[in-house]
């Protein structure tokens, strides 16, 4: 009964006209900025935070997380539209949003994104009433040997159940995590492959850089070898109809967004994961339940929902140890954080004994806001759709200006345009040698994380591998791992032997 | 021939990678208790040399699963275009600014790739410097590369700064 009078006080609070009004103001700039690739909810809430302080802390928290719901809704629209992702938590939407997009379903697969990321919202932030205190010693229980093995299962989904060549998954797994050591070493701090001595090396490879020159630049090169000037595209059209069939589909894959919920949830509240590593897991575990997996990639409406729902429930996940241990879950909430410390709140456990008012006010508000998200991004879907419908060399020539400009806007670097335009021709030379793409990003976004929870596990053991075995949550997903990785060498023998016998 | 290509130049980057990695320690580091810093990216680009001289192998022996056209002239004439257009437009933006570079790279695609009419030209080559000045600029403070036009745009930072 106390939690049902406390959040009411906060509806209160975040129902108010103008904090209505700052909602709407709020995701609709999200929006277009986690559309635009390069840029998202950390730009987001950076470029708005040093504007907050002339409104009170419960109305500046309430614009900065709508920011931050609309960023993580837009980031899809760019990824099933351009094929690029608008920010790097949208990377696993592009894997089946783009081919959904080129099969004139772009459409669906936006409405899929949208109701997908309102249903992981939703159920997260209800989570997040519900549980926050006891969810958050779970996930203080988590230690390097469980990321460390979490990591590695979701590799071995890639090359057990990925239908992909698998010597050409391995490489492609290798490569990334080899490009994620570029930069310094995590623990010396020794500098390590930089290439031609070029400083900006020193910084590492973004992700992003290596997203936009894969999906933006190698895209359009790769499409612009298989049609010069037609379109690349079937144009699509979208109805009220055609938005009701497409609530109705995404309804029926309840099992895919419970799950992905959930899971985005929690692997959004570990500190060193976040709503990226949370989508990619939840598009590999959905994989490998799935009743079709080979249809993953191909345009399956459950790989853009799948990795949809878990980002946004990572988002909201990943606020729980902002607020209750002042522990950020990525790098946006570290920005709340450090305004909340600007608005001199405290976070920690005694927030919500001594602030009541702000904490139920900022919880109550990721339910308007994610309602309000939703609400305007399908109201904007026929607009986005549109832009499908000029033609190829125009939308080309704008995509290619975008990712020049998105690549550069980040960093500020020239360095990273130029690696854009070399991992674009890399992209568009191994898609033509069949090597699949998404394993490559994977591992780039998850390498540190697999590096530093492999080292850190190490050290904290004297050099004892049998730490990753003997602790019964990295063991189960180690043990789960080697059977992935067997598996395609189950499917050899047991088809060599039907060979033999025939 | 693909696979041959492909699979040869990956393991000359893995080869670079692992002379690279070597710099830093590639064994057990006494010190910290674990690998070394050059470890991991040794060991994986060992891993990736491995396997493509598993795919070179295979495509030598004729059991490769590759099926696409790997080099077509025609198609890939245009490719290079658009990559050697690319990399002119980037390598002039710190010179000649990214308000000259991007527009002149457009107007190459719309108008001299693309066959598009004058006026589809004209009016993007104008308003995306333009969408960019003010979304880029004036809302997000990224500064674009200016290059020589730097002065042209001190009137227009104390209109908007």
């Amino acid at each position: 009964m106390e939690l049902i009078g406390h959040l009411a006080d906060g509806f209160a609070t975040s129902l108010s006209p103008l904090n209505l009004f700052i909602v709407i103001i709020g995701v609709t700039a999200g929006l277009f900025i986690g559309a635009m690739p390069g840029l998202g909810s950390v730009n987001g809430v950076a470029i708005v935070l040093p504007m907050t302080f002339i409104v009170p802390p419960s109305s500046a928290i309430i614009l900065l997380c709508a920011i931050y719901y609309g960023a993580m809704y837009g980031g899809a629209i760019s990824s099933i539209l351009l094929g690029i992702p608008g920010a790097s938590t949208a990377v696993a939407t592009t894997f089946d949003g783009r081919p959904m997009a080129q099969q004139g379903r772009a459409g669906l697969a936006l409405i899929a994104a949208a109701v997908a990321s309102f249903v992981g919202g939703t159920i997260s932030v209800i989570l997040f009433t519900l549980f926050a205190a006891p969810l958050a010693d779970v996930a203080l229980a988590f230690g390097p040997a469980e990321e460390f093995a979490l990591v590695l299962l979701a590799f071995t989904t890639f090359v057990g159940l990925g239908g992909d060549d698998i010597l050409k998954t391995i490489i492609m797994i290798c490569l990334g995590l080899a490009l994620s050591t570029v930069g310094l070493d995590l623990i010396s701090g020794d500098p390590r492959l930089i290439f031609f001595d070029q400083p900006g090396f020193y910084s590492g490879v973004s992700f992003l850089v290596l997203a936009i020159g894969i999906y933006g630049v190698g895209e359009i090169l790769y499409t612009i070898e298989t049609s010069k000037s037609a379109p690349s595209v079937t144009p699509a059209r979208l109805t009220f109809r055609d938005l009701w069939f497409g609530i109705k589909e995404v309804g029926k894959l309840w099992k895919t967004l419970g799950f992905g919920s959930s899971m985005g949830f929690f692997v959004g509240m570990l500190p060193a994961a976040g709503a990226t590593p949370a989508a990619l897991m939840s598009y590999g575990l959905s994989k490998l339940m799935s009743k079709q997996p080979e249809t993953f990639g191909k345009g399956n409406i459950e790989g853009v929902a799948s990795p949809e729902t878990a980002n946004n429930a990572a988002s909201t996940g990943s606020l729980l140890p902002m607020l209750t241990l002042g522990i950020p879950g990525s790098p946006t909430t570290a920005l709340l954080l450090g305004g909340m410390v600007m608005w001199g709140l405290v976070p920690g456990p005694m927030l919500f004994i001594e602030q009541p008012d702000f904490v139920w006010g900022l919880i109550s508000s990721l339910y308007t806001a994610n309602l309000a998200a939703v609400l305007v991004n399908l109201a904007l879907i026929p607009v986005f759709v549109w832009a499908l419908r000029m033609p190829f060399t125009v939308l080309c020539t704008l995509v290619l200006v975008l990712c020049i400009v998105g690549g550069f806007a980040p960093s500020q670097k020239m360095h990273d345009v130029w690696l854009i335009i070399g991992f674009g021709v890399a992209g568009y030379l191994l898609r033509k040698a069949e090597y699949p793409m998404a394993p490559l990003v994977l591992a780039l976004v998850l390498g540190p994380l697999m590096e530093k929870s492999f080292r850190q596990t190490l050290i904290s053991e004297q050099g004892n591998m049998m730490a990753f075995i003997e602790r019964p949550l990295s063991g189960t997903f180690i043990a789960i791992s080697v059977v992935f990785f067997l598996l395609p060498l189950l499917k050899y023998v047991k088809k060599a032997n039907r060979a033999q016998k025939a | 021939m693909a696979d041959r290509v492909i699979a040869g130049a990956i393991m000359a980057l893995s080869l670079y990678f692992m002379w690279h990695a070597s710099e830093l320690s590639i064994g057990w580091n006494g010190m910290t208790g674990g690998p070394g810093g050059g470890a991991f990216p040794f060991w994986l680009s060992a891993i990736m040399f491995v396997c493509a001289a598993g795919i070179l192998v295979r495509s030598l022996r004729g059991k490769t699963d590759y099926s696409g056209n790997f080099f077509d002239p025609e198609t890939l004439s245009w490719v290079v275009s658009v990559a050697v257009a690319l990399t002119i437009t980037i390598a002039l933006m710190p010179v000649a600014g990214a308000y000259i570079a991007l527009p002149l790279f457009m107007f190459w695609y719309l108008k001299i790739f693309g066959r598009h009419g004058w006026t589809l030209t004209a009016s993007l080559c104008i308003c995306t410097p333009i969408f960019l000045f003010f979304f880029f600029e004036v809302t997000l403070k990224i500064l674009l590369p200016k290059g020589l036009t730097e002065p042209l745009f001190f009137p227009l930072y104390a209109m908007f700064f």
